[in-house]
């Protein structure tokens, strides 16, 4: 077996490499936010991402992966006044007895490696029946659910304190 | 029928998620244990960019933001292979580059340090890997800059990279370093990779692939986690 490369962090100076068109350089990003037309169904998500002490971190950038439909996204959370991330995509459904979800990678300067997490939504009656929302601690759990709000999701990380995020390891 | 399952992030080369030594890791970094996911389709899954619209010169950093002449500094090109850990290499996945100029400026509005810009040098590139997951793209060697973490902190010179691999548990953001920098045992963003993992890091100079007249080569390879087949039960 081949030893893997090693993580190292994505420092502070991604944006022109990785979000470039959201932070207005001049180079085609291969990735964008918006990942449906406003005239089609489709939810917003946004949030902020905390440290330790409660500081929001303007240097995080969040990429979100929906398999069902295929959505790829990715928002670094240096351009909203108050550094949010901000997502326009489709919900996906159910499958089974599972919630809908969709897959979160997180990067940041001060990670040298990157953590997963997932977004489910506060209106689904599914959470409860939900495999993995199930193996995790009450207490916990609604880390993982973003809050439906009049017209969007607000889904907040915060790495570290009494409301850490549950972060996976897949 | 056959399920893959891939393996987990090898912790005997990969940096702990808490380095101290690099302090923005202590607000930063996860304190609970993390949560052990089945892996399901999610995860198995993953952006292909198979048909991302490459632009001509994304390849080549060295001509991909030329406004008035050729960018400063010394011209290098950069070549290797993405394998995953079974030593399978990966075709057609995407690679994306980014880094400070010669002088050790990154375009980024936030970086502050007083050195030139370089009109015709952006830094940020990609490539795709061909079918044989070999990849290859020019840039210029980048130069070494102070930072904020410790008196008279200075990053060795290197190149960040973001692969996509198999599927999402493929993931990789890292950095390439060069053969024989006396800031790598100076610098705790390198060496809080374990020992094990440090010289997987760093390139090889590579006079093979050297241009002459042109540019110095530099050999670096990627391994992604690999997987093992394991029976799924019939259907």
């Amino acid at each position: 077996m081949l030893k893997q490369t090693p993580s190292q962090t994505v420092g502070p100076y991604f944006a022109y490499g990785l979000t470039p068109e959201q932070y207005l350089y001049d180079f085609k990003s291969l990735a964008q936010h918006d990942l449906v037309s406003s005239d089609e169904e489709h939810i917003v998500i946004r949030g902020r991402v905390f440290d330790g002490e409660g500081n929001v971190i303007p240097d995080a950038m969040l990429e979100i992966w929906d398999n069902q439909n295929n959505l790829f996204g990715r928002f670094g959370t240096g351009t909203e006044k108050d550094k949010s991330f901000v997502f326009k995509t489709k919900k996906p459904e159910s499958i089974g007895e599972n919630a809908p979800f969709l897959s979160v990678i997180l990067f940041m300067r001060g990670q040298l490696i990157h953590s997963y997490t997932r977004i489910y939504f506060s209106d689904e009656v599914k959470n409860a029946t939900d495999e993995v929302l199930s193996q995790i601690d009450n207490s916990r759990r609604e880390t993982l659910i973003a809050q439906k709000k009049d017209n969007y999701y607000l889904f907040d990380i915060h790495m570290q304190g009494d409301s850490e995020t549950v972060f996976f390891d897949i | 029928m056959s399920q893959l399952i891939y393996n987990p992030f090898d912790m005997e080369v990969h940096p702990p998620r808490l380095s101290p030594a690099y302090k923005s890791t202590i607000l930063r970094a996860p304190t609970k244990p993390l949560v052990l996911l089945k892996q399901s389709l999610a995860e198995l899954s993953g952006p292909v960019f198979g048909d991302f619209n490459l632009g001509e010169f994304d390849h080549d950093l060295t001509k991909n933001s030329i406004k008035n002449g050729e960018p400063l500094g010394e011209r290098i090109v950069v070549h290797g292979t993405v394998f995953n850990e079974n030593g399978q290499p990966i075709p057609h996945t995407l690679i994306e580059i980014w880094q400070a100029n010669s002088c050790g400026r990154y375009v980024h509005k936030v970086d502050q340090h007083d050195a030139p810009l370089d009109p015709n040098f952006l830094g940020a590139g990609r490539c795709m890997t061909d079918k044989d997951g070999n990849y290859k793209f020019y840039t210029i060697k980048p130069g070494a800059y102070p930072w904020g973490n410790h008196y008279n902190a200075w990053r060795p010179n290197h190149i960040h990279f973001s692969l996509f691999g198999a599927n999402i548990t493929n993931r990789l953001v890292t950095q390439m370093y060069f053969p024989g920098d006396p800031l790598l045992e100076h610098d705790p963003i390198f060496l809080a990779v374990p020992p094990k993992g440090r010289d997987l890091l760093i390139s090889k100079f590579d006079l093979g692939a050297t241009e002459p007249d042109f540019a110095l080569g530099y050999r670096f390879d990627f391994v992604l986690r690999g997987h093992k087949a394991t029976p799924f039960e019939k259907i």
